[in-house]
C-alpha cells in the first residue's frame, strides 16, 4: 500500500516571484498546496519606533520608504493624517497637485504590478512596456523633487514648492500618451488565451471572506465590495473629480487584474481634471509655525528668521488628542493612528498597512492550487514587503 | 439611526458594557469594559442592523506610568454603509485579553502583531507567537521602555545566536 506523504518547500525570503522577501513555508502534496504559512519581518526596520523620536516633518521620509513603489500614496496618508490631529486646511491648490502626485504614484504602483506579474505567469514583453511608460512618471517625479521613486513633495500644511511649467506640460504629455500604452498591455494579456487560462478560477475568495479576511483596496473591489476611501471618506478635493470604482465579481486572479487595469483610466481620468482645473493660489497653508518663511522674507526680518531657524530645530507641535484618518493608497486602506502628547514628536505612530492584512489571507487564497499558481496569487495581491514589515 | 440601535442592543445584552461612548473628530468611539468584551464584539460583527464586519485594525498604545498601563484600539468597518467606529479597551500588563480572530480573521495577525511589538498577550488564540522579530528576540520594542537604538546595539550582530520558528 502506498503511503502518503506531504514534502516542505521554502519559498523565498530570496526568490523573485515573492516581490521582496516575503518567505512562504508550503506544505506540498505532489504539486498541490496542502498547507502555505507566509513568514514576514525580514525587512522590518521598525519605522513606527523611529517616528517617536523624530519631529512631524522629519517622519514623511520615513513613510515614502513604506510602500516604495508609491511613495507619494502614503506622504499623502500621512500629511493628511497631520493635518487632520493640528486642524490645518490645506490651499486648494496644494490639494491639487498632491492630488495628481497620488495618481501618479498609484499609477506607478500599478506598473511594478503588472510589469512583474505577467514576467512571473510568464509573459515576457508586458514587463518592458510597463517600465517605458513608469520611467515617464520617473521623470515627472525627478521633475518636481529632484527623486525619482521617492519624491517626499509633501509638507505638513501643503507641499515643498509650486509646480513648474515644465511639469504641468510633462503630466499633460503623460495624460495624451498613457491611453495607448495602456491599449498596448490590453492587447498582450486580457484577451490572451494563455493569460486567461493561467488567472481565471485560481485563488478565488468571496466577498464574505474578502472582508473577514481584512482585505482592502483591488484585492477586495475584485471580489465585489465596491469600498474606495477616496469616495467612502473623500479627503483632498476627491470628491470634486468625477470618477467611478471598478468591481469585480468573482474574486479571482482575473477580477483582480481587471481591476487593476480599469484603475489605471480611473486614475488617468482623475490627474486629467485635476491638471486642467488647477485652482491658482499659494501652496502652502498660512501658519507661521509651520510653513517655513521665504528666504527673501529671512533676510529683511529677525522674526522671520527666527521663525525658519524653529520650524528647522524644533518643528510643529501637536494637541494632545488621537486620530486615525486612512487614504486610498495603490494596495489598500491606508491608515495611520497617531497620537500627539502636545510635544514636536508623535506619542505614537501605528501605521495601518493593506499589504500586511493581504499576505495574512495567502494562506486562504492559496490552499488547494498548483505551486505555479502560487506565483499567480502573490502577483495578484500585489504585496510590497517595505509595508508589510515597516 | 442604525448605529443608535447598535448600542441600544448592546445595552439591553450587557448593560455594562459601554463604559464610555465619544465622538472625536467626527469619529464614534466607544470604550468597552473588560469583563464582556467578546461577546460585545460578536454583537458588534454579526448584529442586523449595522455588522461591522470588516476589523481593519488593532493596536496597542503604552501609557506608561499609568495604570492600566496599555490601551488597546479596534478599528472597526462597517461595508453597509462605510461607517467607521473605534473600539477601546484598558489592559492591565500582563493581562491577557480574549482574542477575537475567531470574530475577524484578520485579527489573527493583528493580535500577533500586537503581542510581538506591545507584549499584550491574548487568550484562545490559535497560533500566538512573534511576526516580525524572531522568536528569541527580547523585550516588546514599541514599549516606552525598550530603547529606540535597541538593547544590544553595542554588541556585534551574530545571525547564529537567531533562532526563528521553522
Amino acid at each position: 500500500m502506498a503511503e502518503s506523504k506531504t514534502i516542505t518547500l521554502n519559498m523565498g525570503p530570496h526568490h523573485p516571484a515573492t516581490h521582496g522577501v516575503l518567505r512562504i513555508v508550503l506544505e506540498l502534496d505532489g504539486e498541490t498546496i496542502v498547507n502555505a504559512t507566509p513568514r514576514i519581518g525580514y525587512l522590518h526596520r521598525g519605522i513606527e519606533k523611529l517616528a517617536e523620536s523624530r519631529n512631524y516633518q522629519q517622519i514623511i521620509p520615513l513613510t515614502d520608504r513604506l510602500d516604495y513603489a508609491s511613495a507619494s500614496a502614503n506622504n499623502m496618508g500621512y500629511c493628511v493624517t497631520v493635518e487632520n490631529l493640528m486642524g490645518i486646511e490645506v490651499p486648494k491648490r496644494a490639494q491639487y497637485l498632491r492630488v495628481i502626485m497620488a495618481e501618479l504614484a498609484r499609477i506607478m504602483g500599478h506598473h511594478l504590478w503588472i510589469g512583474t506579474h505577467a514576467l512571473d505567469i510568464g509573459a515576457m514583453s508586458v514587463v518592458f512596456y510597463a517600465f517605458r511608460d513608469r520611467e515617464m512618471i520617473m521623470n515627472i517625479n525627478e521633475e518636481i523633487s529632484g527623486y525619482r521613486l521617492t519624491p517626499t513633495f509633501f509638507r505638513i500644511g501643503g507641499v515643498a514648492h509650486d509646480a513648474t511649467p515644465k511639469f504641468i506640460e510633462m503630466v499633460r504629455d503623460f495624460v495624451k500618451w498613457f491611453p495607448k500604452g495602456l491599449d498596448g498591455y490590453h492587447k498582450l494579456l486580457t484577451e490572451n488565451k494563455i493569460w486567461t487560462t493561467r488567472t481565471m478560477d485560481i485563488g478565488t475568495i468571496s466577498a464574505e471572506d474578502a472582508v473577514n479576511y481584512g482585505l482592502t483596496g483591488p484585492s477586495l473591489r475584485g471580489s465585489g465590495v465596491a469600498y474606495d476611501l477616496r469616495k467612502a471618506f473623500p479627503y483632498s478635493s476627491y470628491d470634486d473629480f468625477d470618477f467611478q470604482i471598478p468591481v469585480g465579481d468573482k474574486g479571482d486572479v482575473y477580477d483582480r487584474y481587471l481591476v487593476r487595469m480599469e484603475e489605471f483610466s480611473q486614475s488617468l481620468k482623475i490627474i486629467d481634471q485635476a491638471i486642467e482645473n488647477l485652482p491658482e493660489g499659494p501652496v502652502n497653508v498660512d501658519n507661521p509655525w509651520i510653513t517655513n518663511p521665504d528666504l527673501d522674507e529671512v533676510q529683511k526680518d529677525i522674526s522671520a528668521l527666527i521663525r525658519r531657524f524653529m520650524i528647522h530645530i524644533k518643528g510643529p507641535v501637536a494637541p494632545e488628542e488621537e486620530v486615525y484618518t486612512a487614504v486610498e493608497g495603490a494596495k489598500g486602506e491606508l491608515g495611520f493612528y497617531l497620537v500627539g502628547d502636545g510635544s514636536e514628536h508623535p506619542y505614537r505612530l501605528k501605521i495601518r498597512s493593506p499589504c500586511f492584512y493581504l499576505a495574512s489571507a495567502l494562506p486562504r487564497l492559496m490552499v488547494g492550487h498548483m505551486v505555479a499558481d502560487a506565483i499567480a496569487i502573490i502577483g495578484s495581491i500585489d504585496v510590497v514587503l517595505g509595508e508589510i514589515d515597516r | 439611526m442604525s448605529y443608535k440601535n447598535v448600542i441600544q442592543t448592546i445595552h439591553k445584552k450587557f448593560p455594562d458594557a459601554v463604559v464610555k461612548e465619544t465622538v472625536n473628530k467626527g469619529q464614534r468611539e466607544i470604550t468597552l469594559a473588560r469583563s464582556q468584551f467578546y461577546e460585545t464584539m460578536r454583537v458588534l460583527q454579526d448584529n442586523p442592523d449595522l455588522p461591522y464586519d470588516l476589523l481593519i485594525d488593532i493596536l496597542g498604545i503604552d501609557y506608561t506610568p499609568r495604570t492600566p498601563r496599555f490601551d488597546l484600539i479596534y478599528i472597526l468597518l462597517s461595508t453597509k454603509d462605510f461607517s467607521r467606529l473605534i473600539v477601546r479597551l484598558q489592559a492591565e500588563e500582563g493581562e491577557e485579553i480574549p482574542s477575537v480572530s475567531s470574530i475577524w480573521h484578520s485579527a489573527d495577525w493583528g493580535e500577533r502583531e500586537v503581542y510581538d511589538l506591545m507584549g499584550i498577550p491574548f487568550s484562545d488564540h490559535p497560533d500566538l507567537k512573534r511576526i516580525l522579530t524572531w522568536k528569541n528576540f527580547e523585550g516588546h520594542p514599541l514599549r516606552k521602555d525598550f530603547p529606540l537604538e535597541g538593547k544590544d546595539f553595542d554588541k556585534p550582530f551574530d545571525p547564529e545566536t537567531i533562532e526563528d520558528y521553522t
